[in-house]
């Protein structure tokens, strides 16, 4: 449990960073983990080619609401390019925890979101 | 990267349980292998380990026995896409086997993409797996069912496919290896021939009898889908799958719907999960897809350059043999292009009675059609016996199958 629910997960579960919702955003999209039903909606925007802003609103489990959280950090400053590599295994990293293919969606839900909000761009 | 290796099938026949017993008081030697085979005991102990420790329903749960039922279900999908060289997972959906696999393209693919007027293009080798679901395809949306000649000796005729491909061709499909006749189709110049002369088609490749018994490269083949059954590569029965582009996939509706397959559900309309998900609809057959795994362990741990020598071999002296014998036929091309397959008729003995003869004898061969009427009545003939060779076969058993012809020969002689 303590491998799982480390002190950095829980804070960024219990104090979310970059919550909320951006007007003019870039790319604004949304996605489920269907298996239990969490949501992710990422806003971004660009600036000079570059991730300026980022917000995200959610409801899920404290795994998927600390990525999602984490995750709008990680990806700010990051070029396009930069976004369409991203993987699972950088979440991973990012993520600093072990999951394993239960909750590996969980994890996950902040990246299928924006890959799939780059899709539609494309 | 090859290794030479020679496999020994007296060895593996002793990792098959049921090879040592006896039918009729006489040791079993089983030539039935086109339709199943049987399975080594790593497979039978890997689905009875799966149910004693590990089982649980997949995807869904977070407690430990979902994530190993789950993990366990993953890595055999990761084992069928390495075995077959496909070049993405996503792409590899578990079926039921071949024939739903097939039908899963001819619904979910067919009802989409055929229209009024557009060809469907087969041959006439297709086991009926391969034949029927394209029949009802092109009968219900109007289209018409076009068929690549199979010539004399058993070969696909390549000219009438160039015939057939100049026209409002949407797919063709065709078997690797017949069932019947034993026949190689030359797969990667058919399809090489079809994206020159009709590249707007899809391409399906009935891989049943070939990724069990030859190196299969789904990659280098090019094709759009690929089916297979794992009860003819020392599997379970109940699990088989297709592998199908991915982009082809992600673009068709899908197939079977219910649960698994979603990724949200409004009261009016739903989207859909991501590949391979989108086409698992329901709890799929788990500690199936486990045992193939386990199946396409033990295949790679013999080798399956090592298999292909092995059965080419037994068919070419099973041929030898048989060409010395009055009164019997052999149908199909000569030994270099068959793989372990051989059908035949011996003179005033019905398939049938030839069958019973040799099962006395302690011998399995195949009497009948084989699932292939239309090949049957091409070739003029009511049904075929068929011996159908696999890893653990030898050169004993096809003496055995030969000493059972003759004796049937003096019974109703």
């Amino acid at each position: 449990m303590d491998d799982l629910y480390r002190e950095h997960i829980l804070d960024h579960y219990a104090n979310p960073r970059n919550q909320g919702t951006l007007e003019d955003a870039d790319i604004v999209c949304e996605w489920d983990n269907p298996v239990c039903g969490d949501t992710v909606r990422l806003y971004l925007c660009l600036s000079e080619g570059r991730v300026g802003d980022v917000r995200f609103e959610g409801q899920g489990c404290v795994i998927s609401m600390a990525s999602a959280s984490m995750f709008t950090e990680e990806i700010q400053g990051k070029t396009l390019e930069e976004l369409a590599a991203l993987e699972e295994g950088d979440v991973f990293r990012m993520l600093g925890i072990t999951l394993g293919p239960a909750r590996a969606k969980c994890g996950l839900l902040p990246l299928r979101v924006l890959q799939e909000g780059l899709r539609r761009l494309a | 990267m090859s290794i030479e290796r020679k496999l020994d099938p007296v060895a593996l026949k002793a990792d098959f349980p049921a090879l040592a017993r006896e039918v009729h008081g006489k040791p079993l030697v089983y030539l039935d292998n086109a339709a199943s085979t049987q399975k080594p005991l790593a497979v039978i102990e890997s689905v009875s380990e799966f149910y004693r420790a590990h089982y649980a329903n997949i995807h869904r749960g977070v407690h430990t026995l979902s994530e190993e039922a789950t993990t366990a279900y993953e890595e055999a999908r990761d084992k069928v896409c390495a075995f077959i060289r496909a070049p993405d997972r996503r792409g590899v959906i578990f079926t039921r086997n071949a024939t739903e696999a097939i039908n899963l393209v001819a619904y979910a693919w067919g009802r989409s993409n055929v229209g009024p007027g557009d060809r469907v293009v087969i041959t006439e080798m297709e086991h009926h797996s391969n034949l029927i679901p394209w029949q009802l395809l092109v009968r219900d949306v109007g289209a018409e069912l076009t068929y690549v000649r199979v010539t004399e000796e058993g070969r696909l005729d390549l000219e009438s496919l160039g015939q057939v491909l100049d026209g409002p061709v949407k797919l063709v499909a065709f078997s690797h290896l017949s069932n019947v006749l034993g026949t190689v189709n030359p797969a990667q110049k058919i399809i090489a021939q079809v994206r020159a002369q009709a590249p707007q088609a899809r391409v399906l490749v009935d891989a049943a009898q070939s990724v069990p018994h030859l190196p299969m490269n789904a990659e280098a083949l090019d094709c759009d889908f690929l089916a297979l059954s794992g009860h003819k590569m020392c599997g379970p029965t109940g699990i088989g799958a297709l592998y199908g582009r991915p982009e082809v996939l992600d673009d068709m509706p899908p197939f079977l719907a219910g649960g698994g397959m979603i990724n949200r559900v409004g009261r009016m309309e739903a989207t859909w999960a991501d590949l391979p998900g989108k086409f698992e609809a329901g709890t799929p057959a788990i500690a199936e897809a486990v045992g193939l795994g386990a199946a396409v362990d033990y295949l790679d741990g013999v080798g399956m350059e090592a298999v292909w020598t092995h059965e080419q071999q037994l068919a070419a002296y099973a041929l030898e043999r048989m060409a010395e014998m009055p009164g019997v036929s052999v149908i199909g091309p000569p030994a270099q292009e068959r793989g372990g397959v051989v059908s035949f008729t011996v003179e005033s003995i019905h398939p049938h009675d030839l069958a019973q003869m040799l099962d006395w004898d302690g011998v399995a061969i195949r009497a009948g059609h084989h699932c292939a009427r239309l090949l049957h009545d091409q070739l003029g003939l009511r049904a075929t016996a068929r011996a159908s060779f696999y890893l653990y076969n030898t050169r004993e058993d096809v003496d055995r199958l030969v000493e059972g012809i003759q004796r049937a020969q003096g019974f109703f002689g």
